[in-house]
């Protein structure tokens, strides 16, 4: 039996059951599998291959029906209806949306880097799909359980920056341009917040395993790192491009940013990842602060859908909510805010863990009441930065000048007033 | 002030939003649930389910369709126009009148003679909506009140030719005059989107009398003044 990170894979050991027969695949199976002896390895590349195929299949219906919830929920939040006329409830339209999209003629711009061109829809798609590999839809469904996989999160879905560059680079198109020095802009920025968030996380579970990270969770880390929670949170949604950070495709700035001169199935393949890459993150949202899977009654792969369904809500409900962001405001956001409070959760979390934990074998333990403590402390620490920013951050609301200064270069009475 | 108060409040603020009900009016048709249809035939949800179920089920999977009733002013100015044939007496004011020249009236003699002398029968009345403005000139100078605007609204066509409404269109077109410049029609409280009106009821009261109308019943004006 090779391949020993499958072994606990439910999908992967019934087919490769049926496959490979109980001389390879363990004593319950039957005694002759479909394949002949000697050939079990066809039957593992086809159990892998499976496994990878709906993981990829999974991630585009995923899109699709992201696409359909996020207009049915938005024109809910604007008081319409959304999409209600392509088969019941409207529940064909993402197909008509692709189908259209398929239709339609793939232009290249005259002066395009051609290769480069048609290269960066796939290259942002890729890493999307390969997030989902190390995440566990449940107890036994999962592709890899790799021991750095938090790491590989991390570095993987930073190659979404090469494609947005790519993307704007290859049009020649000043807009496109625009938007992925934007994009690469904000990424960058927010990347560093987002996985300093983590670092909490890892201090207490001491694995980058994602299913230790679940098994970790006597109770969920979201009431553990609260502070650890919001900075994901909007790291998470400036990395994915949302209001309030979606000045990379600001439609009202920039056209679309860095998808402007891309049309027919590669525009399609970017609203792919863009969208999949929501559940994407739902996904490991849930599966480091949420407790993954695990949930009473129901079996294990509903609640994670339910719990990447709660994010994708608060998703749509924010970009509902606020308004776009001034670039220089998401870039002081970044690099003013989010970035110390994620170094004060760093201290906080490691000073906790140091003073509360108990030695075990070179290992510091935390008990259930030990955990909660460390919430408490980081809710606290949390509050406390907000507050302490509210104070300093108040006369600096519009671009570092305070509002007195403002009405004095065009108010004659307010001239007076300062001098 | 702690930092980032407002985005909560923002939030709450479309959160109130999502709960409140759609104020969209789905036009031609909207798609009914199954309470509707079973308020619409009287029965409770349960017996409708029982009667009916595969109109239920079409129901619950959003195919059912019943179309909506745009309700717009009675002064509404469609790009239709409403034309009474037995009013019309084929004097061509309107014809006349209009700014751009668009309709087109050819009449022949009836060999008929009324009070008013020689009567005649409209052969063309051709009006080219592609062209009109909606002045309603015409409506205003027609001296019988044989032309009214109308109220339709779904004149999309694909070609400037199918834009002319011809006089049979005209003829077989249900009578649903715009109230607009007819203070008869409006102190009658006549709504377009609710009734027909018929060619007797929408003159003015000086001209109850009409040259179409039998010689034996005699003219209404004059047995008006005999009452008075």
């Amino acid at each position: 039996m090779s391949g020993s990170f499958l072994e606990s894979n439910v999908i992967f050991q019934e087919i490769y059951c049926v496959l490979a027969g109980s001389k390879y695949a363990g004593e319950s199976c039957s005694a002759q599998g479909l394949l002949p002896v000697g050939y079990d390895w066809i039957g593992f590349f086809i159990a892998g291959f499976a496994i990878m195929f709906i993981l990829a299949n999974a991630f585009m219906l995923g899109a699709a029906v992201f696409v359909y919830s996020e207009r049915r929920l938005l024109g809910k939040f604007q008081l319409r209806t959304g999409p209600n006329r392509v088969g019941p409830f409207g529940l064909l339209q993402p197909i008509a949306d692709i189908l259209k999209l398929l239709m339609k003629e793939d232009i290249v711009p005259n002066g395009a880097d051609k290769p480069v061109h048609t290269l960066a829809p796939i290259v942002m798609l890729a890493p999307a799909i390969l997030v989902t590999a190390v995440i566990p839809f449940g107890s036994g469904y999962f592709l890899t359980d790799l021991n750095v996989g938090l790491l590989y999160i991390v570095a993987v879905s930073g190659m979404i920056t090469i494609a947005i560059f790519m993307a704007g680079w290859s049009c020649n198109n000043r807009y496109a341009l625009f938007g992925s020095m934007r994009g690469v802009a904000q990424l960058i920025s927010y990347e560093l917040p987002m996985v300093f968030s983590m670092v909490g996380i890892l201090i207490l579970t001491g694995s980058l395993s994602l299913i230790d990270v679940v098994n970790a969770q006597d109770i969920p880390f979201i009431l553990v790192q609260p502070m650890a929670f919001v900075i994901f949170l909007i790291g998470t949604s400036a990395e994915l491009n949302r209001t309030p950070f979606d000045i990379v495709e600001a439609e009202s700035e920039i056209i679309a940013g860095y998808h402007t001169e891309y049309s027919g199935i590669k525009f399609a393949l970017f609203q792919a990842a863009e969208m999949g890459s929501i559940l994407v993150s739902g996904a490991v949202v849930a599966t480091l602060f949420l407790k993954g899977w695990e949930g009473p009654f129901l079996p294990g792969p509903i609640w994670f859908l339910i719990k990447v369904y709660g994010f994708v809500f608060l998703m749509i409900w924010v970009r509902a909510t606020l308004p776009r962001l001034r670039v220089d405001q998401v870039m002081g956001f970044a690099w003013k805010f989010l970035l110390p409070l994620s170094l004060v959760n760093i201290f906080v979390t490691g000073a906790s863990v140091f003073i509360l934990g108990d030695m075990e074998n070179g290992v510091r333990v935390l008990d259930s009441v030990d955990l909660l403590l460390v919430g408490a402390i980081n809710l606290l620490s949390l509050i406390a930065c907000l507050v302490l920013a509210g104070f300093f951050m108040k006369t600096k609301a519009s671009g570092g000048r305070s509002r007195e200064i403002l009405v004095s270069e065009f108010d004659p009475a307010g001239r007076e007033v300062l001098t | 002030m702690t930092y980032g108060l407002g985005l909560f409040k923002g939030m709450l603020v479309t959160l109130r939003n999502f709960f409140r009900p759609v104020v969209t009016v789905q036009y031609p048709d909207r798609r009914v649930g199954i309470f509707y249809l079973a308020k619409k035939a009287n029965i409770s949800v349960i017996r409708f389910l029982l009667e009916s179920p595969r109109e239920s089920v079409k129901s619950l999977l959003g195919l059912v369709r019943v179309p909506v009733y745009v309700e717009q002013n009675p002064r509404f100015r469609g790009e239709e126009f409403t034309w009474y044939e037995d009013r019309c007496t084929g004097c061509a004011s309107c014809a006349k009148y209009c700014p751009l020249g668009i309709i087109r009236i050819e009449t022949h003699e009836s060999g008929e003679y009324l009070q008013e002398g020689q009567s005649y029968f409209v052969d063309t009345f051709d009006i080219d909506i592609g062209r009109c403005m909606f002045c309603g000139i015409c409506v205003e100078a027609c001296p019988y009140d044989a032309l009214f605007m109308g109220t339709g609204f779904e004149r999309g066509r694909y070609q400037r030719s199918e834009l002319v409404i011809p006089i049979e269109e005209l003829k077989a077109a249900s009578k649903r005059p715009s109230t607009w410049f007819r203070p008869q029609l409006e102190s009658q409280k006549f709504d377009p989107w609710k009734s027909e009106a018929d060619w007797e009821t929408v003159g003015r009261e000086a001209y109850k009398w009409h040259p179409k109308r039998p010689a034996q019943s005699g003219n209404p004006n004059q047995e008006d003044q005999v009452k008075e």
